[in-house]
C-alpha cells in the first residue's frame, strides 16, 4: 500500500487510541475537567456485592377482587334505577351471574349494561332471565398493566425512601419487577421492606358468633377468621384470632400520610391520615356501624379491633398493636409509599456479600494476569519483534473494550471477566494465523514486504469467518441470557471486533510502518 | 531463525491412521452419550430451581453441626459442600423443594431467611458470614430453563445456516437447503415439539440434507462441533457436575470457538484441490493438515493457556465454567485435526479428481 494510505491509517490508529483512553479514563480517575465524558464501567452486583430480586405479582388476585367489586357495583347500579334483580353476584373465575325476575327486567339490565358498564361483556346466558357477564379482554389487559405499573411505582418509592445508592428497578414480563440494589447487604429488611403488600383494610368483626365458635363449627359463609398478634404478660407472642366479614369496609387506598407516633403508655404506633374522599368515606363507614368492633388488618394481620363508640369526621386514625421501634417505622414508610395493588412473593434473590465480590475481582485480574502473562511472553519469544507487534495490539484490546463499556452503559460482571479474558486469549489467535502465513509466504522466497502483503491479505477472510460464529453464538447469548450471562456475552461480543481491528488492522499499520520507507531485507517474525 | 515448535516440513501421516483416531472419538463419544443418557445430567438449581447459601464460618464447623443446626429449626435436610480451600470452613448449603420456594413475603419469611436465622441462632450471630446467596423459584426455573433452550437452539440453528453456505460456494444449494430446514423445523414447532427434539431435529436434518447435497466440508464441521458438545456436555455427566447458566454459555462459546481450527484447515484444503486438479485426496487433506498444524497447536494453545489460568486462578465461583472451556477447545482441537479432516474422505470424493473415487486409505508422500 502506498504512503498515503499508510498516513490515513495510521490516523484512524491515533484517534481510536485518543478517543478509548478518554473515554475510559473517568473509570478509574475522578478528579477530570467538568467537560470530560463522565461515563464509567459500572460493576456487576457479582462483583460490587449487593441483591437481586425479582418479585411476581399475583395479578389473579386483583382480577378477582375487580371482579366483585364490579358485580358490586352492577349491583348498586341496578338498586339505583330500580330494576329488580333476583341476585347478583361473583362467580368461578371472573364470572358475575345475575338473575333476574322477567325479561323485562333483564332487557332494562341490559341497556343499564350497554351504557354505563363497557367493562363489562355478556358471557353467555345459561337460562331464561339469567346472564353471566365477564371483563373484557381489554379490561382484563387495563387491569393488570395498570397494577403492574403501579406495583412498579410504589416499590420505586420504597427503595428511594429507604436510601439503596443507584437502585435498578424495572418491569420484566407482565406480571414481574426485577430490583437490583447494589451495595445492600440485608437481605431480610429488604425483602421485608419491598414485598410487605401494606394492605390496609377495616373490616368489620362478627357481633354474634365468637371466633372459637367458628373454630368448631366451620366459618360462615361471606366470613373469614384472621388473626392478631398480642404479646401475653410473659412476654411471649399468642395468637388472638377474629372472625371477621370477609368484604372490608374501606381500603388504605385514600391515605395520604402515616408517620410513627406515641400511644398512652409511649408505645409506638402508627398515626394515618386520609385524604377528603377517604376521609368522607371513613365518617360514612363509623357512621353506618357504631357500635361494632371494626378490625384493622394489615397484609391479613389484625393489628387491632376497637369499637366503633360514635361517627368520626376529619380522616385521623392510629394503627396500635405490638411494634418494634424498626417494625413502626417502616411500616410507616410502607403505608406513606402506597399498599402493593396485588401480593407479591420473590420468585429469585441472589445475593453477593461485599467480600465475596471484592475476592471475585480479585480472583478474577489474578487469573487475567497470569493467563494473559503467558500468552504476553510467548508471543514475544515465538515471534519476537511480530511478537511484540502483536502484544501491543493485545494490550491496545483494554482500553478500546472498556471505552465500548462505559459508552454504553454496560455491566462488568464477574463472567464478564472471564469473557474479557478469555477473548483477549483468542485475540492472538489473528495474529497467529497471519504471522503463520508470512512465514510460509517468506520461505516460498517472497520480500518481506510481499509476504506481508499476502499474510494479511490472504489471512484477513479466515479470520473474519472464524470469530463470525463466536460472534453469532456471544449475540444470541445476549438475546438470552440474564445478568451476569449477558456481561459475558457482551465482553465476548466486544472483543472480538476490537481484536479483529487490533490484530489485522492495527497490527499492519505497525508492520507497514516499520517496512516502509527501506528497503526491508529481513524481518523478525 | 525464528523458534518453531512445529517444523515447516513436518509430515505426519494422519489419514492413514486416520480409522485409530476417529475409533477413539467414536469410542469416547459413545460413552458420553452413554453418560448423558443413563448417569443424566444433576441440574443446578438456576435450572432446577433451589435454594444455595455460601456460608463462612469464624470457627471450625462440619458439614453435620450446619445439617444439626438446619434440622433443629425444622428445615429440610440440605446437601452441604465444602467451597475453597480446606481450612476456609466456608461451605455451599444447598436446598431443593419447590413449594417452599416462591413464599408470600407480606405472610412469612422467606426459606432463606428462615435457614440464615437457624444458622445464625445455632452458631452465633457474629460467628458466620452470609456471603453469597443464590435463590430460584419455580416459575423462574423453568423460564431459564425455556431461555437456554432456546439460547441453544438459535445459536446451533443459526450456526447450521453459516456452516452450510460458508463452506460451499454454491449459494443457490445452500439457499434450498437453509429453506428446507427452517421448513422442517417450522412444521415441527407447529407439532408442538419440545425445545430439545427441535434441536435434535435441526442437526439430523442438516445432516441429512447436507449428505444428500454432498455439502461434504459442511457435514465435517457439524460432525466436529457435535463431537466437541456431545463429548463436553458428556464429561460434566460423568463427572456429576452441575448444569448451570454459565454452563449453556461455555457450550455456545465452545460451539462457536469449534470452528475455527475446522475452517482453517479445510480452507487449506480447497485452496489444494483448486490448485491441483490431480493428486489423492488423502494426500492432500493430510498434507493441509500438515500444513496447518502449528497454527493449529498455537491458536488453540494461547487459548487453552488462558483458559487453564482461569481454571486454575479464577476463583471457585465460575471454575465449573472455566472446566467447561477447557474440556471444549482441547476437544475441539482434537477434533479438527482427528475428526472433521478425515470426515472428508468418509463421504465424498475428491473434487475432479480422476477416476479415484472414495478414498483407499492412503500414505502420504
Amino acid at each position: 500500500m502506498d504512503n498515503k494510505s499508510l498516513k490515513w491509517r495510521i490516523g484512524v490508529v491515533a484517534l481510536v487510541l485518543l478517543f478509548s483512553t478518554a473515554l475510559v479514563l473517568p473509570t478509574f480517575v475522578d478528579n477530570l475537567p467538568s467537560w470530560w465524558p463522565k461515563k464509567k464501567v459500572s460493576l456487576g452486583l457479582d462483583l460490587k456485592g449487593g441483591i437481586h430480586l425479582v418479585m411476581g405479582a399475583d395479578l389473579n388476585v386483583v382480577l378477582q377482587n375487580t371482579a366483585a367489586r364490579q358485580a358490586e357495583e352492577l349491583r348498586r347500579a341496578l338498586a339505583e334505577k330500580s330494576i329488580t334483580a333476583i341476585s347478583v353476584a361473583k362467580g368461578e373465575g371472573l364470572e358475575i351471574a345475575a338473575e333476574f325476575p322477567d325479561e323485562s327486567a333483564m332487557k332494562e339490565a341490559e341497556a343499564l349494561l350497554k351504557d354505563n358498564f363497557g367493562n363489562l361483556t355478556i358471557l353467555r346466558r345459561p337460562a331464561a332471565n339469567r346472564l353471566v357477564l365477564t371483563m373484557t379482554e381489554a379490561e382484563i389487559r387495563t387491569v393488570k398493566e395498570m397494577t403492574a405499573r403501579q406495583a412498579l411505582e410504589t416499590i420505586r418509592n420504597r427503595v428511594d425512601m429507604f436510601g439503596v445508592a443507584e437502585p435498578d428497578i424495572r418491569p420484566q414480563g407482565e406480571d414481574r419487577i426485577v430490583i437490583q440494589l447494589p451495595g445492600m447487604d440485608d437481605p431480610k429488611r429488604a425483602v421485608a421492606l419491598i414485598g410487605k403488600t401494606a394492605l390496609l383494610e377495616f373490616k368489620l368483626v362478627d357481633r354474634d358468633r365468637t371466633p372459637e365458635w367458628a373454630q368448631v363449627n366451620g366459618v360462615p359463609a361471606g366470613m373469614e377468621l384472621q388473626y392478631g398478634r398480642e404479646i401475653a404478660r410473659d412476654g411471649s407472642e399468642v395468637r388472638v384470632p377474629y372472625l371477621l366479614r370477609k368484604q372490608s369496609l374501606m381500603t388504605g387506598e385514600g391515605l395520604v400520610d402515616a408517620r410513627v407516633s406515641r400511644g398512652q403508655f409511649n408505645e409506638p404506633q402508627v398515626a394515618i391520615t386520609f385524604d377528603s374522599r377517604g376521609a368522607r368515606q371513613f365518617e360514612r363507614v363509623t357512621g353506618e356501624y357504631t357500635g361494632y368492633r371494626m378490625a384493622i388488618v394489615l397484609d391479613n394481620m389484625v393489628y387491632s379491633a376497637p369499637n366503633i363508640n360514635e361517627r368520626i369526621g376529619g380522616g385521623r386514625a392510629v394503627i396500635s398493636g405490638a411494634f418494634s421501634e424498626d417494625e413502626a417505622r417502616d411500616l410507616a414508610v410502607a403505608l406513606r409509599a402506597g399498599a402493593l395493588p396485588a401480593p407479591v412473593s420473590v420468585l429469585e434473590e441472589r445475593t453477593v456479600g461485599p467480600t465475596l465480590g471484592a475476592d471475585s475481582i480479585q480472583m478474577g485480574l489474578r487469573a487475567g494476569v497470569i493467563g494473559l502473562g503467558l500468552v504476553l511472553v510467548f508471543m514475544a519469544v515465538y515471534y519476537r519483534w511480530s511478537g511484540v507487534v502483536a502484544d501491543a495490539a493485545l494490550l491496545f484490546n483494554f482500553p478500546i473494550i472498556l471505552a465500548v463499556l462505559a459508552t454504553f452503559g454496560a455491566t462488568l460482571t464477574l463472567p464478564g471477566i472471564f469473557g474479557l479474558i478469555l477473548t483477549l486469549g483468542m485475540a492472538v489467535d489473528a495474529n497467529v494465523l497471519v504471522f503463520e502465513r508470512i512465514r510460509e509466504e517468506i520461505r516460498s522466497g517472497k520480500t518481506p514486504k510481499a509476504a506481508v502483503g499476502a499474510g494479511f491479505g490472504r489471512a484477513f477472510w479466515t479470520v473474519f469467518d472464524s470469530n463470525l460464529t463466536t460472534l453469532i453464538t456471544a449475540l444470541v447469548l445476549y438475546q438470552f441470557g440474564s445478568g451476569p450471562i449477558r456481561g459475558f456475552a457482551v465482553t465476548l461480543s466486544v472483543g472480538i471486533l476490537s481484536s479483529m481491528f487490533t490484530a489485522l488492522f492495527f497490527s499492519r499499520v505497525v508492520f507497514d510502518t516499520a517496512l516502509s520507507g527501506r528497503r526491508a531485507e529481513r524481518l523478525s517474525i | 531463525m525464528s523458534f518453531e515448535l512445529i517444523k515447516p516440513g513436518i509430515n505426519i501421516n494422519f489419514m492413514g491412521k486416520r480409522y485409530i483416531f476417529l475409533g477413539l472419538s467414536v469410542a469416547v463419544m459413545c460413552i458420553c452419550l452413554g453418560a448423558i443418557a443413563f448417569k443424566g445430567l444433576t441440574m443446578g438449581i438456576d435450572f432446577a430451581g433451589g435454594l444455595l447459601i455460601q456460608a463462612r464460618f469464624t470457627e471450625q464447623v462440619t458439614p453435620d453441626n450446619i445439617r444439626q443446626a438446619l434440622d433443629e429449626a425444622g428445615l429440610p435436610t440440605p446437601s452441604v459442600q465444602g467451597f475453597g480451600e480446606d481450612g476456609d470452613n466456608e461451605y455451599l448449603i444447598n436446598l431443593q423443594g419447590d413449594e417452599e420456594l416462591e413464599s408470600d413475603v407480606a405472610r412469612e419469611s422467606t426459606l432463606n431467611q428462615r435457614v440464615t436465622d437457624s444458622l445464625m441462632s445455632f452458631f452465633g450471630e457474629d460467628k458466620v458470614e452470609i456471603r453469597r446467596v443464590e435463590m430460584v423459584g419455580p416459575r423462574v426455573g423453568q423460564d431459564l430453563r425455556q431461555k437456554a433452550m432456546s439460547a441453544l437452539y438459535y445459536s446451533i440453528l443459526m450456526i447450521l445456516i453459516y456452516i452450510s453456505g460458508r463452506f460451499e460456494h454454491k449459494w443457490g444449494t445452500s439457499a434450498v437447503l437453509v429453506g428446507a430446514l427452517l421448513g422442517a423445523l417450522y412444521v415441527a414447532s407447529l407439532l408442538g415439539i419440545s425445545m430439545v427434539y427441535l434441536i435434535i431435529l435441526a442437526v439430523v436434518v442438516t445432516v441429512i440434507l447436507c449428505y444428500t447435497l454432498k455439502f461434504e466440508y459442511a457435514l465435517g464441521a457439524i460432525l466436529a462441533l457435535l463431537h466437541d458438545v456431545i463429548i463436553t456436555v458428556g464429561v460434566f455427566a460423568l463427572l456429576d457436575k452441575e448444569i448451570t447458566l454459565s454452563f449453556v454459555a461455555a457450550i455456545l462459546t465452545i460451539a462457536g470457538y469449534s470452528l475455527n481450527d475446522t475452517i482453517i484447515i479445510y480452507d487449506r484444503i480447497r485452496e489444494h484441490v483448486q490448485k491441483s486438479r490431480k493428486g489423492d485426496y488423502a494426500e492432500i487433506i493430510n498434507r493441509s493438515v500438515n500444513e496447518t498444524l502449528s497454527r493449529t497447536v498455537l491458536t488453540s494453545g494461547s487459548t487453552l493457556m488462558v483458559v487453564l489460568a482461569l481454571y486454575l486462578f479464577g476463583g471457585a465461583v465460575n471454575q465449573d465454567f472455566a472446566l467447561a472451556l477447557l474440556i471444549g477447545i482441547g476437544v475441539g482441537t482434537w477434533s479438527s485435526i482427528f475428526v472433521s479432516a478425515p470426515a472428508l474422505l468418509f463421504w465424498s470424493r475428491p473434487p475432479k479428481a480422476d477416476g479415484t473415487n472414495g478414498a483407499p486409505a492412503a500414505s502420504a508422500a
